[in-house]
């Protein structure tokens, strides 16, 4: 099994069989984590670099921790001030890096097409691990994991995107991999954070949101952050509650099956309250742990190394 | 770069390309001492000169570019006044007006002067345009009368628009003392803040934060509306929106002293273009849409562009080697503009070729109060000599430019420039091979 790229930049153009070869794959790995040592070889040898410009805690550890349990040597370097600011360049940066013989960059950067500008600059491996507001393949990949675990296959699905679509890396990726997969989208949330021609992509759009959660077979509750008030895009995080929110009663009135996704860290009474975030429906932590196994997944599936032998 | 007197020089076998009438017209061109000597049918056997086969080129007054940035002084790494003027000659040009964002901006009579004095030996014509406010700081008008004097030829705050809109009206009060043009930028900052490229499908795709339409328009209405109160003359540089079209057409129909330009690259690109974060096709205004492209071919059709220009704005490579939002605005222009507005304008047949070249040799003359080259016998030599139909590969490695931030590398453009005359020389420069010689 192979992938048709040899990076992976987004789900932008990825085929449907690429997308289904990492959610086996992942799936499979994910039976290791189950044993008395979690860890397989598979990777022993290969040098990954785990470039953060932007903070992130759960992503870098996420994919930390996946590249250990395949026995990669792993290296991070994390800067919340770009490179940029201390004077060197993004392509310096990385070719003095790539230049001590490593296999694979993992990069997180706040300018969208960073991880494709690395790949011109760099033989290795890129792994996007979410590049300004465009997108983020692997959270894309894990929601998609969890849904399918749930479901059994996502094709005929819906979900809905809930809040700051915006400036979400995360609804970006997500988009492309769930209409590739053949379930539908809708995006709701503010018209301010509702980004312009969606619905060219044959992406639904909704600014009530109790009509997504009547349509939605899951929500994917987007964060919320206070900055967005700040540049006027809403009037008060207590605003945004009472329309956006998803609370208990609004869940309840819809009466019906409803899975709660978020990609964390949640903003507990913001965009999603406790009680649904920590009730039945709520597969938050489903998405944590399958995170990792996702990543292990495309870490080796573009190593090129046998990925039976990371479950065998 | 082959570079000679321009004394007793047959220009043998051209046509002279009449602009009002259209006509092409053969004749033998004689140059004696930098001027035209004789004009009409020359023996080449009796001639006793160097003799330039010209046949199959036109020959025209001398194009004007009236919107290139020369970074000199204070960014002579990205370009000179030297290697831009030597951009220019490879490009057709005799005549360059400069944006005065430098360090120091052009706006004391000092740098005017300095402009001037480091262009005085040069064949290309640089006039300099001076910065509307002290500083291009958008607080106080700068010394207009003084730069008018000591030869600016109009005032810009080019690469900011003029914010306040106060200071906007007494600029245009002031400078139409002088009668002296003043070229805005139009951004409303407020409505573009953060952004990289044009807003719509594609940035909500690249995820690269827009700049819409409005944030040109709005200010262009502001502009406009300054030119009814005040009575002074606005050019609007690089219009790129669809919007602003019309605005500019309405303003024209009710006789405001409103003119604009349009450049190449927004009628050859399109948002679409960036898939790749190309940050050579990052420009400010951005790359807009088909549609944007239509209604501004629409206005050059209906005669409500005036200029075509083509905002060179050399960067180096360590500047646009980058992430796509940490790149400069900006790519080169000078030695692309006459192919690219032969190949969509006039191949196309949206112009004629007369009309299309009008656009850069006599229009923007027109609106900086120069004086308009003529092709005639007894007067200064200031020409461009073309082949309308041969095609040439542009090669990005051999331009003149001290820059490379061109998307244009490898495009095969049709114009091919046999040389160009002024100041008393004959300059050929050959940017990339001949396709069909």
């Amino acid at each position: 099994m192979a992938l048709s790229s040899s990076h992976l930049l987004g789900l932008e153009g990825v085929p449907a069989d690429d997308i289904r070869t990492i959610l086996d794959t992942a799936e499979n790995i994910k039976t290791i984590f189950d044993r008395p040592i979690p860890k397989v070889p598979t990777l022993r040898g290969i040098t990954v670099v785990n470039l953060f410009f932007e903070a992130s805690t759960r992503t870098r550890i996420s994919f930390e921790l996946a590249e250990k349990r395949l026995s990669a040597d792993t290296v991070n370097f994390s800067s919340s001030t770009s490179s940029v600011k201390k004077g060197e360049t993004l392509k310096d940066t990385v070719r003095n890096i790539a230049a001590m013989k490593i296999n694979m960059i993992v990069i997180r950067h706040s300018a969208a097409g960073a991880a494709y500008f690395l790949t011109q600059c760099t033989d290795a491996t890129i792994i996007n691990a979410g590049d300004g507001q465009h997108e983020h393949p692997t959270q894309a990949l894990l929601d998609m994991m969890t849904l399918r675990e749930k479901w059994g296959q996502l094709a005929g699905k819906k979900v809905a995107i809930i809040g700051d679509v915006m400036h979400s890396r995360v609804a970006g990726s997500n988009i492309r991999g769930l209409l590739t997969m053949g379930a539908e989208v809708m995006v709701c949330g503010p018209k301010t954070l509702i980004p312009p021609g969606l619905h060219e992509f044959g992406v639904n759009v909704s600014y009530d949101i109790d009509e997504a959660i009547g349509w939605a077979d899951a929500l994917n509750v987007l964060r919320i952050q206070l900055e967005r008030q700040e540049k006027g895009l809403f009037p008060t995080l207590r605003e945004y509650h009472a329309e956006f929110g998803i609370t208990r009663e609004r869940i309840e009135r819809a009466k019906k099956e409803l899975i709660i996704m978020h990609p964390g860290p949640i903003n507990r009474g913001v965009e999603l309250d406790s009680d649904v975030a920590d009730s039945d429906a709520s597969i938050i932590l489903d998405q944590v742990t399958n995170g990792v196994a996702v990543r292990m997944a495309v870490l080796v599936l573009l190593s090129g190394m046998d990925s039976n032998e990371s479950s065998g | 770069m082959l570079k000679e007197k321009a004394d007793n020089i047959l220009l043998a076998g051209g046509d002279i390309l009449n602009l009002s009438s259209g006509k092409r017209e053969k004749a033998d061109i004689v140059l004696m001492k930098g001027k035209i000597d004789r004009i009409g049918e020359i023996d080449r056997g009796s001639f006793r000169g160097v003799v330039h086969d010209i046949s199959g080129n036109i020959v025209v007054p001398g194009l004007m570019d009236m919107h290139v940035h020369l970074r000199e002084p204070g960014r002579e790494d990205k370009e000179t006044i030297a290697t831009g003027c030597a951009a220019a000659m490879a490009g057709g040009f005799t005549a360059v007006a400069c944006m005065p964002n430098t360090t120091p901006a052009i706006d004391t009579q000092e740098v005017v002067r300095f402009v001037k004095k480091k262009a005085e030996d040069e064949l290309v014509a640089v006039y300099p345009v001076a910065a509307i406010t002290k500083g291009r700081q958008g607080k106080e008008i700068t010394e207009m009368a003084e730069l008018v004097r000591s030869g600016a030829v109009a005032f810009s705050d080019d690469g900011n628009p003029v914010v306040d809109t106060s200071i906007m009206r007494h600029a245009l009060e002031y400078a139409s003392m002088y009668d002296a043009l003043t070229i805005d930028h139009c951004e409303d900052c407020s409505l573009s803040h953060g952004g990289h490229m044009n807003e719509g499908t594609m940035s909500t795709k690249l995820g690269i934060p827009g700049i819409p339409n409005a944030a040109e328009s709005i200010h262009i209405s502001r502009d406009i509306e300054l030119a009814r109160l005040t009575g002074g003359r606005i050019h609007i540089a690089h219009l790129s929106v669809k919007e602003g079209v019309e605005l500019v057409r309405r303003a024209k129909q009710e006789g405001l002293g409103v003119s604009c330009e349009v450049t190449p690259h927004h009628l050859l690109f399109t948002d679409a273009d960036l898939i790749s974060f190309d940050t050579n096709l990052k420009m400010n205004p951005p790359l807009r849409t088909e549609e944007d492209i239509a209604a501004l071919e629409r206005g050059i059709k209906e005669g409500v562009i005036d200029v075509f220009a083509s905002d060179h704005a050399p960067h180096t490579i360590e500047d646009k080697e980058v992430e796509f939002d940490a790149a400069p605005f900006g790519i080169l222009g000078l030695e692309t503009l006459l192919g690219i507005i032969l190949q969509q304008i006039v191949k196309r047949g949206l112009l004629t070729l007369a009309a299309a070249l009008a656009k850069m040799i006599v229009a923007p003359r027109e609106l900086l109060n120069l004086p308009i080259p003529l092709i005639a016998q007894g007067e200064i030599a200031n020409l461009t000599i073309f082949h309308p139909d041969k095609t040439f590969i542009y090669d990005l490695c051999k331009s003149k430019s001290k820059s490379r931030n061109a998307p244009y590398d490898g495009m095969e453009l049709p114009g091919q420039v046999y040389g160009v005359v002024n100041r008393g020389f004959i300059c050929r420069t050959a940017l990339g091979a001949a396709v069909n010689d």
